[in-house]
């Protein structure tokens, strides 16, 4: 069965529309890219998923699991096991990473009825992860994404991930901004947390990831709409020869670039 | 953000029961008579009684102040009590003769006047209406030679140290409310620390409004003598009605040479209800004045009370003295706020730390009013002042009002200030991470407060970040 299946998903932001009929499904163990020029919705599409407030759903269906995701609150979202990694995570000063990981982690096991972790056995879990991203302890201590740097931020949302062990990753341009040893890490923190349980959904404007995450589907968005899907080879060909002879037959809705 | 937020905004303010209790209450109406009666009603002697009337007679003369960023209807002072006791409440040998109705209420506020219960080793003078219902480890106190009681008791017992400090700090002149409290004031808590004494355990007061119709005008008075140390933990609730009740109290610390006074107050007076209706009135005068190398640290929670118009504040008279403010205001629904502080520089390297978190959510009004005076002598003086503003919905609002006058050029004024604004992005962030709304919230505003609340003693700083959440609930909509 489809872990993530959307069906002619249509959405807007202030009553433009962004997404035109959206479908896409995405199987267990699968990792997909979502590829597109700047303003074709790819971002939007990943927000849509998380269930940010400040998107209108206008038609279509998202289901996760076989549940419907679009009458979830974003929480809900997140204790079914969908994670969104931000394109632009976001600082919350005075509050420590380890703190807020902790109580993430316990609100998400405690919708799952489970028993929530003290202090010292989440620092034992959260030893094993920091590995993940290559971090010391140190980080933890930190307030969340506060005074971070931009390579700093998206290796913290990596750890988030590798903590609170998503079915769905959902990871918005997380390798824009990114120096090449960073990539790594954070691609190696990808490539380590695949489970055939689980998949990954890569938003991403560039070829470049895809050079360490393979993906297994290519997507190309355009226009608020999959113009085209493939495999792997489509992202080199996109390489080559740039998203034009793609996009040239989908119109750009108005007012977005 | 939802319906869920709509349905925590109308939640119950958890203090809001009236306790069903006989009351002596005096009629309503302010008049030398009123003055008299209440003194009479204490046993009080001459020398007070004559302070008082002073006081009333200043008052008389003086003009309600309109200079808060503040607005409510003029408050009719006849129409207020200004004397109200539980009935049969002394004289008391010991806590086993209080009414257990009155026993009830404090353990319905999580307030135990037990001394056989108290573990958690904190003494505790309780305030209920006018007057102290008990004051628990009084032997235990008596031991190391301190001295905590109520106001009343103190004038009895100990007139001297009473009549020495009194006025002292906040003379009957000094402001409308002040010299409306030096009045009528009915009871409150007395401390002294002797000589080189640290105080073997936290003192707490624990005020509560009762009765209707009446005023509530406490008066406390701490005094450490030289090389002494003390905590000082207070709090407040009322219950709900509908009419505004006044509470306008005044609190004295006097700390001598090398001596350290910590007073921590978390307030949760009823704000009223979601349309502004009750709530109350809180118009409060707080100052210490530190000796050579005293020092003072006021820290306050501010969550309650429909208005709030309170600058605790240190006079720094000695040489390398030290004050401290640090303070979270948090504004709701209809709420106002104008609170600070003044650090007032006199000695030399004297230096001053003031920390204010202002949170305005709701329709609320929070205004941040400070003031850093250094004067001539105080060569080498310091003031750092960090004032930040959060908002939270776009109905609320921030306001800030710093004034430094410098008057020596040796010295040294650092004033730093932020707004912020709680976005549907941090909380979004939070939300896809596991958190409802209402946790988000709690975390991001916690996190604001960070450097406040660890100046709190421990049990304190728990409680303020529970009274935060629920203050807070439901205030993104």
């Amino acid at each position: 069965m489809s872990l993530l299946q959307v069906t002619n998903l249509h959405a807007s932001v202030d009553e433009k529309p962004i997404l035109n009929g959206v479908s896409l499904t995405v199987n267990a163990g699968e990792v997909h890219a979502i590829m597109g020029p700047n303003g074709s919705g790819k971002s939007t599409l990943a927000q849509v998923i998380a269930g940010h407030p400040a998107y209108e759903v206008t038609a279509g269906s998202v289901t996760f699991d076989g549940k419907d995701l679009l009458d979830m609150e974003a929480e809900e979202r997140a204790w079914a096991g969908v994670f969104l990694a931000f394109q632009y995570p976001v600082e919350i000063p005075g509050v420590t990473n380890a703190y807020f990981l902790r109580t993430a982690y316990n609100e998400i096991r405690k919708a799952r009825g489970l028993d929530e972790l003290d202090p010292i056995d989440f620092y034992d879990l959260l030893e094993e992860k920091l590995k993940v991203v290559a971090w010391g302890p140190e980080v933890m201590e930190r307030a969340v994404n506060f005074g971070f740097s931009g390579g700093e931020k998206k290796r913290n949302e990596i750890l988030q991930m590798a903590v609170l062990e998503p079915r769905l990753a959902v990871l918005d341009e997380t390798d824009s901004g990114l120096d090449i040893d960073a990539l790594r890490i954070v691609a190696d923190g990808v490539n380590a947390l695949k489970r055939p349980d689980s998949a990954t959904v890569l938003v991403t404007h560039y070829q470049r990831l895809l050079d360490y995450i393979i993906p297994d589907v290519v997507h190309v968005l355009a226009g608020g709409k999959i113009v085209r899907s493939g495999d792997r080879s489509l992202a080199l060909e996109l390489e080559k020869r740039g998203y034009e002879w793609l996009t040239s037959g989908a119109a750009v809705p108005a007012g977005v670039s | 953000m939802g319906s869920s937020v709509e349905e925590l905004v109308n939640r119950e303010y958890k203090y809001g029961f009236v306790t069903d209790i006989e009351q002596d209450t005096a009629p309503p109406g302010l008049s030398e008579e009123t003055v008299r009666f209440i003194s009479a009603k204490k046993n009080e002697p001459e020398w007070l009684l004559d302070w008082r009337l002073k006081a009333y007679r200043r008052w008389l003369e003086m003009d309600e102040p309109t200079w808060p960023n503040v607005s409510y209807p003029k408050i009719d002072f006849q129409a207020i009590s200004y004397f109200s006791a539980p009935r049969n409440i002394k004289p008391l040998a010991s806590l086993d003769e209080v009414d257990p109705k009155l026993l009830e209420t404090y353990a319905k506020l999580g307030i135990p006047l037990n001394e056989q219960k108290m573990l958690s080793g904190v003494a505790v003078d309780a305030i209920f209406d006018s007057v102290s219902v008990g004051t628990t480890f009084k032997a235990t106190l008596a031991k190391s030679g301190v001295i905590f009681c109520s106001f009343g008791e103190a004038v009895q017992e100990h007139p001297e140290l009473v009549k020495q400090y009194l006025g002292s700090v906040v003379p009957a002149s000094d402001n409308y409310y002040a010299a409306l409290n030096s009045a009528v004031f009915s009871d409150g808590s007395f401390v002294y620390i002797p000589k080189g004494v640290r105080c073997p355990m936290e003192l707490s007061t624990y005020f509560r409004i009762n009765a209707a119709n009446t005023g509530q005008f406490e008066r406390t008075l701490i005094v450490a003598d030289e090389g002494a140390s003390v905590s000082y933990l207070e709090g407040c609730t009322a219950p709900k009605r509908d009419e505004n009740q006044l509470h306008a109290a005044v609190v004295e610390l006097i700390a001598l040479d090398n001596s350290s006074i910590k007073y921590s107050t978390v307030q949760n007076w009823y704000a009223g209800d979601e349309n502004g209706v009750g709530g109350i009135y809180n118009f409060v005068t707080k100052r210490g004045k530190a000796m050579r190398a005293a020092k003072i640290s006021w820290t306050q929670v501010e969550t309650g009370s429909a208005i709030t118009w309170k600058y605790p504040s240190v006079i720094l008279q000695g040489d390398d003295s030290v004050g401290e403010f640090y303070s979270v205001a948090v504004v709701n629904g209809m709420q106002q706020a104008d609170t600070g502080t003044k650090m007032i520089h006199l000695g030399r390297n004297s230096r001053s730390t003031v920390v204010s978190k202002g949170i305005s959510a709701g329709r609320g009004q929070n205004s941040y009013r400070g003031l850093v005076k250094i004067m001539p002598k105080a060569a080498g003086a310091r003031n750092y002042t960090q004032c930040d503003s959060m908002l939270i919905g776009n109905r609320c609002g921030a306001h800030t009002f710093p004034y430094i006058d410098v008057q020596n050029m040796s010295s040294d004024v650092e004033h730093e200030a932020s707004t912020s604004k709680i976005g549907e992005d941090q909380i979004f962030y939070c939300k896809q991470r596991g958190l409802n709304t209402e946790n988000a919230i709690s975390v991001i505003v916690n996190g604001f407060c960070k450097e406040v609340f660890r100046e709190l003693p421990m049990e304190f700083a728990i409680e303020a970040q529970k009274l935060l959440g629920v203050s807070l609930e439901g205030s993104v909509g």
